[in-house]
Order: structure tokens, then C-alpha cells, then sequence
């Protein structure tokens, strides 16, 4: 080995257990994501009815492409229901367990918060919150680290985009305040 | 030779300093990207796509492209050096090339990646430069019907020759294609599947689906995996280097077969993935003693790096020379490439030479630089690893809101992106594939438009699909595909029924 080497280690502490219990079969997910989706091509396929799905002198009419694409997909949705139901394979695959569920939780509930924050607060302190926030409580990661790196990432986003590159943000209050 | 004229006034358009350097971030930026778990090619390109809007598009494009080589490289490195694919088209170099670094050849292993890399972009763009004009300018021929053809030869294709379940990628597909047509109707300018809401006027977006079903339901996946990892980051030498390049010749065979597969694959929507297993088993099949691969095999390397770069680059020809991309990635380039106000397709290599070209260009001297960098600058990237993934995650969700705002100025599109992101975690995890749904969503009004004015054309009769010799075996053959699952079944039921018979 040169002297050019660097090990690297990197620990998972709050890894999800191997012998967690499952949340849910995939043949469960696969029938609910198939109604939800039979459900939606209903309704396109009705809106699509209503728009006018036939010919007129011109051609077809708005309706008539997305109309018939309803129907397929109605068609294989249902087609994917059945084989949901009697698919055995599927049945003892697993979804999620309950420790990848708490895991996958613990990052898409802080994003919702954080789309929520973008709406009143503006992107920027958003971002600023989201970040030193899943770092120091889901991470737990030192205090000072994740308040820096959380005002080091907002403050070069700022800059890149809103200064350098004119891509605009959604703003709030303290922009505000501070001019912007 | 034409072609060779205008990849010189390609070059010409790239050597500047500003270029230059967009070149090398955007390589910096990908390498980065692909290094990370959580995040890929596609991922990346459609994060930093708004970074990219008040570029010129010459510029613009060279960054991407960039990034997309960058994040290509990047895979190889934490396979090798952890084990850990950070593609899934690097999944197959893992196999022989984890070992390798375990007996203390990783640099041998990275060069060896990083080399063959090089070789099958080089194959892929080499044949884009000298085939892509010569389809544009046969497709500029084309009318609406064969347009629709083609787009229906892609669909079908996607269908039959996909190896997950046919009713899933059938309703991928039939979903972006509704998706596509939500908002204004193009033609009659009457809205549809707005549902009242003005927020929907504007359609769904494409990158904003992108960002959300790649980007974000990525992270979901990521955090249900345990992140630990253990490894050394070895730096190269250019004694290694040498040595590897000088043993090269050696496995001509190899990287040419390698080659071949990607750049077939990549033009016909079988993808990187498909290419760098297909590459490794083949390599293996006609190896002499099969049993050392697995064991560090420095063939097991080349194998799937050159299959994955040469399908990976060459998913860019059907893009550039008829507006339809050959894979995710490709997809969102041509997202991109709307943007900015170009239509992607044959008129390009007409209209816009001086983009076109430089965007050839651009992929050679990417592939050149791409290697030098990497080559020197491993072990600062390996060590990027070392950051907390609690760090990393809450960066990757700001960027893609960042992105999925940028598109349209709209909040509602960062809800949509977030919507996306359950649908993607979702249908990943039931296996119902992304692909065909990103295609479906950007050729969605495209299609659409290319049939209605057939229709318009020919009085609503169906036969101008087979009016003549062209147009009717393109959508025969797309309508064989479509079966050819049923097609297969029944031939080889055929053969086994006849040879009984013979004997």
C-alpha cells in the first residue's frame, strides 16, 4: 500500500434493524396503487368523455387522445389489481418493515414541513431550518456543526442563484427585512 | 467529409476559458453526484438544470453533458474502492472490481474502469458524429405520420422488449403520456383535465416530475438501506496508469465486443444497466478459465464500464438526430433542451449547427478531461463519502425544490415535486419502471401532435400509417414488438413441436 491511503469509515448508527417486523406486503401496496390509479383514469376518462373524446370535420377532437389512453390505462390497472390480488410472489415480498418505515419517515416528514416553511417563510430560512435541524436531530450531529453548515449551504444557495445566476426564490419576511 | 469540417468549427465554438471551465465544474459537479448514494445521473442533470437557465445554450448543454459524463465516471469509484454501486450501472463492475482493490489493486481497478470508460464514449461518440447527420437528414424527410411511427416504434419497443412486467410498463407509459396532456390543448387551445384548477393550466412539467420522481423518492430509498461503508481510497499513480494502458491492447477483444453491446443497447431503449451485465457475462462466456472472474479479474472491469459508457452516450444519438432519447438521462436533456427554446429533432442539425456541433465536441473533450481528473483526483472524492448522510440528505431536498421552483416560478410545482417523490418511491419498490413514464411525459404532446395532424391530413383515415413503404414498416415492426413477448412464445412453440418431427 503507498502512502497515498486514506482509510475511510463511515458508521450507521440509527440503521434499520434486520429482523424488524413488516409494515406491509407488497401485494397490499401493488392492489392499493392500482385502484388509486383505476380511480384516476376514471375520472381523466370521463373528463376527457365530457371534453369530446369523437371526431368533428377537423380531426379528433382534445378529448380523443387522452380519452382512449384513460381506457388503456383503466384497462392494465385492473389487469394489475387482479394480478396483485392472486399474485403468491408478491404476497410474501415486503414492503417496508418498521424500522425502514420510522427511518423513511424521519426524512419525507421534515420535507413536508420544509415545503410548508417555503410557503410562509420564504426558501431560504426554509432551507436554513431544514438543514440544521435534520442534522442535529436526526443526524445528531454537534449543535455548532449543523447551524454552520446549515448558514454556509443557505448563504452559497443565495448567492448562486438569487445574485449570480438571477434565478429568482420564493421570499419571506426576513428577506423583507433585510432588503431583498 | 463534412461532418469532420464541422466538428472542428465545434471545437473552435468550445475553446474558450469560459467554457472550459463550466466544463471542468460541471465534471467536478458530476463526479460528486455520482459519488454520493442517493443521487445519479439523471438526478443530477435534472437538479442543476436551473442553474443552467440563464446560460447560453452552447454553454448550458456542455455543463450538462458534463455532469452526466462526470456522475458516468463517478459510479465507478465507490463500486471499486467500497463496494458500493452509486449506479446501478455500476452494480457489474463491483464484481471483479472490489476484489481487486481487497488485494491491493484498486489503483490498477480504477484505472482500468476509468480507461475503459474513456473507450466505449469514445466508440459512442465517434458513432454519433458520423451517423447522426446522415439520420437527421433521412428523417428530414419525414411527415407527421412517420413521426408518430417512430414515436410508436419507442413505446412499443419499451413495452416488448422490457424485462419487467408488461401491464406495469403499460401503465407507466399510458400515465406520462396522460400526464403530458394535461393543460392547454396545442391544437384547439380548449383546456383538459384542469379540473378548474389554475394551477394546473400550465400542465404538469416535465423536469418538476423529474426532479420529484428521481430526486426525492431516491433519498426515501437511500434511507431505508444501512449507510455504512468501510474502505481505503487509494490515490493513482502514473506508474499504474502505464502499466494498465500498456497491457491494453491486450483486451481488444474485450472493449470492441463491450463497445458493440453499449452502443446498440444505448440507441435502442435497453439502457446502461442491461448493457454493463450483458458486457460483463459475455466477457466471461468466452473467457478461457472462466472460474478467476469474481476473484479480480481485470477484465470483469473493463467488461461493464466500456458496455455502460458506450450506452450511455450513445442513448444520446436517436436524442440529437430525431428528438427522441434512448434513455432517463437523455430524456432530461431534451427536457432541457425545450427549455431553451430548441426543438430537438432533425431540423436541429440544420437550424442549429453551431449547438449541435458543440455539443459533439463537447463529448470528446469531456471524455479527455473527464479521465484526467479523475485519474488525479480520486481519493479527494472518495473522502466525500465521509460526510454524514444527515448532512448530505436535507442538501439534496433543498436543491430539488430550488430546481423544481426555478422551472416555473410556481410554489405549487415544489408541492407536485413532493407528490411525485411518494410516486416514484412507490413505484420503484412495486416495480413499476420510471423510464418509460419520464419518456412518455416528454414526447407526450409531440406524439400527440404528430397524430392528430396525420389525422387532419389524411381525413381521419387510419391507413396513412401504411401509406407508403416507409411509414408502414415502421409502425409493422412497432406493432411486432408490441408482441414480440407473444411472437417469441409462439416461434419457439413452433420450433420444439417441428423438431420432434425431423428426429
Amino acid at each position: 500500500m503507498s502512502n497515498t491511503d486514506i482509510e475511510i469509515v463511515v458508521d450507521d448508527p440509527t440503521a434499520p434493524e434486520a429482523n424488524s417486523p413488516a409494515v406491509t406486503s407488497n401485494r397490499v401496496v401493488d392492489a392499493v396503487a392500482s385502484l388509486v390509479l383505476l380511480a384516476l383514469a376514471v375520472t381523466l376518462g370521463w373528463d376527457n368523455w365530457r371534453t369530446g373524446a369523437a371526431w368533428d370535420a377537423t380531426g379528433p377532437e382534445p378529448g380523443y387522445f387522452p380519452f382512449y389512453l384513460s381506457i388503456v390505462l383503466g384497462g392494465a390497472s385492473l389487469y394489475g389489481l387482479l394480478a396483485a390480488i392472486f399474485s403468491r410472489k408478491e404476497a410474501s415480498e415486503i414492503f417496508v418493515t418498521r424500522a425502514q418505515l420510522r427511518r423513511v419517515m424521519a426524512v419525507f416528514v421534515p420535507t413536508v414541513l420544509f415545503c410548508l416553511a417555503t410557503q410562509f417563510l420564504g426558501l431560504y430560512v426554509a432551507s436554513f431550518l431544514l438543514i440544521a435541524g435534520f442534522m442535529r436531530f436526526v443526524g445528531k450531529i454537534a449543535a455548532w456543526k449543523s447551524l454552520l453548515t446549515a448558514f454556509i449551504f443557505t448563504a452559497a444557495m443565495f448567492v448562486t442563484f438569487d445574485i449570480a445566476f438571477d434565478v429568482i426564490m420564493p421570499k419571506g419576511p426576513l428577506e423583507a427585512a433585510l432588503g431583498y | 467529409m463534412e461532418a469532420f469540417g464541422l466538428l472542428l468549427h465545434g471545437f473552435a465554438v468550445l475553446l474558450t476559458w469560459k467554457t472550459l471551465l463550466l466544463m471542468m465544474v460541471g465534471l467536478v459537479l458530476g463526479i460528486f453526484v455520482g459519488v454520493l448514494p442517493g443521487l445519479g445521473g439523471p438526478n443530477g442533470v435534472a437538479i442543476l438544470l436551473p442553474l443552467t437557465f440563464t446560460m447560453d445554450p452552447t454553454s448550458a448543454i456542455v455543463m450538462l453533458s458534463c455532469i452526466y459524463w462526470g456522475a458516468l465516471f463517478g459510479g465507478a469509484i465507490t463500486s471499486i474502492l467500497f463496494n458500493i454501486p452509486g449506479e446501478a450501472w455500476s452494480v457489474a463492475t463491483t464484481f471483479d472490481g472490489y476484489p481487486m482493490a481487497q488485494q491491493g489493486r484498486a489503483a490498477e481497478a480504477l484505472t482500468a474502469a476509468f480507461t475503459s470508460s474513456f473507450i466505449g464514449s469514445l466508440v459512442a461518440v465517434l458513432l454519433i458524429t458520423f451517423l447522426a447527420p446522415m439520420i437527421s437528414s433521412f428523417a428530414l424527410k419525414f411527415g407527421p405520420p412517420e413521426f408518430f411511427a417512430v414515436y410508436l416504434l419507442t413505446f412499443c419497443s419499451f413495452v416488448g422488449l422490457g424485462r419487467e412486467a408488461k401491464h406495469k410498463t403499460v401503465i407507466s407509459m399510458s400515465l406520462g403520456l396522460l400526464l403530458a396532456g394535461i393543460g392547454m390543448d396545442t391544437v384547439s387551445g380548449q383546456l383538459r383535465m384542469t379540473f378548474g384548477s389554475t394551477e394546473l393550466l400550465r400542465g404538469i412539467n416535465f423536469l418538476v416530475a423529474v426532479i420529484g420522481l428521481f430526486g426525492i423518492s431516491e433519498i426515501l430509498l437511500t434511507m431505508e438501506e444501512r449507510l455504512a461503508l468501510r474502505g481505503h481510497a487509494a490515490g493513482i499513480s502514473l506508474r499504474v496508469v502505464l502499466s494498465v494502458w500498456r497491457d491494453l491492447p491486450k483486451y481488444w477483444v474485450t472493449l470492441a465486443r463491450s463497445s458493440f453491446i453499449g452502443c446498440w443497447l444505448g440507441i435502442t431503449p435497453g439502457g446502461a444497466i442491461a448493457a454493463s451485465f450483458m458486457g460483463y457475462n459475455l466477457a466471461k462466456r468466452f473467457a478461457k478459465d472462466q472460474d478467476s472472474f469474481g476473484k479480480g479479474r481485470i477484465e470483469g472491469v473493463f467488461a461493464p464500464e466500456t458496455a455502460a459508457h458506450a450506452s450511455g452516450t450513445s442513448a444520446l444519438l436517436p436524442m440529437l438526430a430525431l428528438g427522441i432519447p434512448g434513455s432517463g438521462t437523455a430524456a432530461i436533456l431534451l427536457g432541457g433542451l425545450m427549455v431553451w427554446g430548441l426543438n430537438p429533432g432533425p431540423l436541429l442539425f440544420v437550424e442549429h449547427k453551431d449547438f449541435v456541433w458543440g455539443l459533439i465536441a463537447s463529448m470528446y473533450l469531456g471524455n479527455v478531461v473527464g479521465l484526467v481528473l479523475v485519474l488525479t483526483t480520486v481519493p479527494i472524492f472518495a473522502s466525500i463519502l465521509r460526510v454524514p448522510f444527515a448532512a448530505v440528505a436535507p442538501m439534496i431536498v433543498v436543491s430539488c425544490a430550488i430546481g423544481a421552483y426555478a422551472i416555473q416560478n410556481a410554489m405549487f410545482d415544489i408541492w407536485l415535486m413532493l407528490g411525485f417523490g411518494v410516486v416514484g418511491y412507490v413505484f420503484k419498490k412495486i416495480g413499476i419502471p420510471l423510464a418509460p413514464f419520464t419518456l412518455a411525459l416528454v414526447l407526450g404532446n409531440r406524439a400527440e401532435d404528430a397524430f392528430r395532424l396525420s389525422m387532419i391530413g389524411s381525413g381521419g383515415d387510419m391507413k396513412v400509417f401504411w401509406s407508403n413503404g416507409l411509414v408502414g414498416s415502421i409502425t409493422t415492426l412497432a406493432i411486432i414488438l408490441l408482441f414480440w413477448p407473444l411472437i417469441d412464445k409462439a416461434l419457439s412453440g413452433a420450433t420444439r413441436r417441428l423438431r420432434p418431427a425431423k428426429a
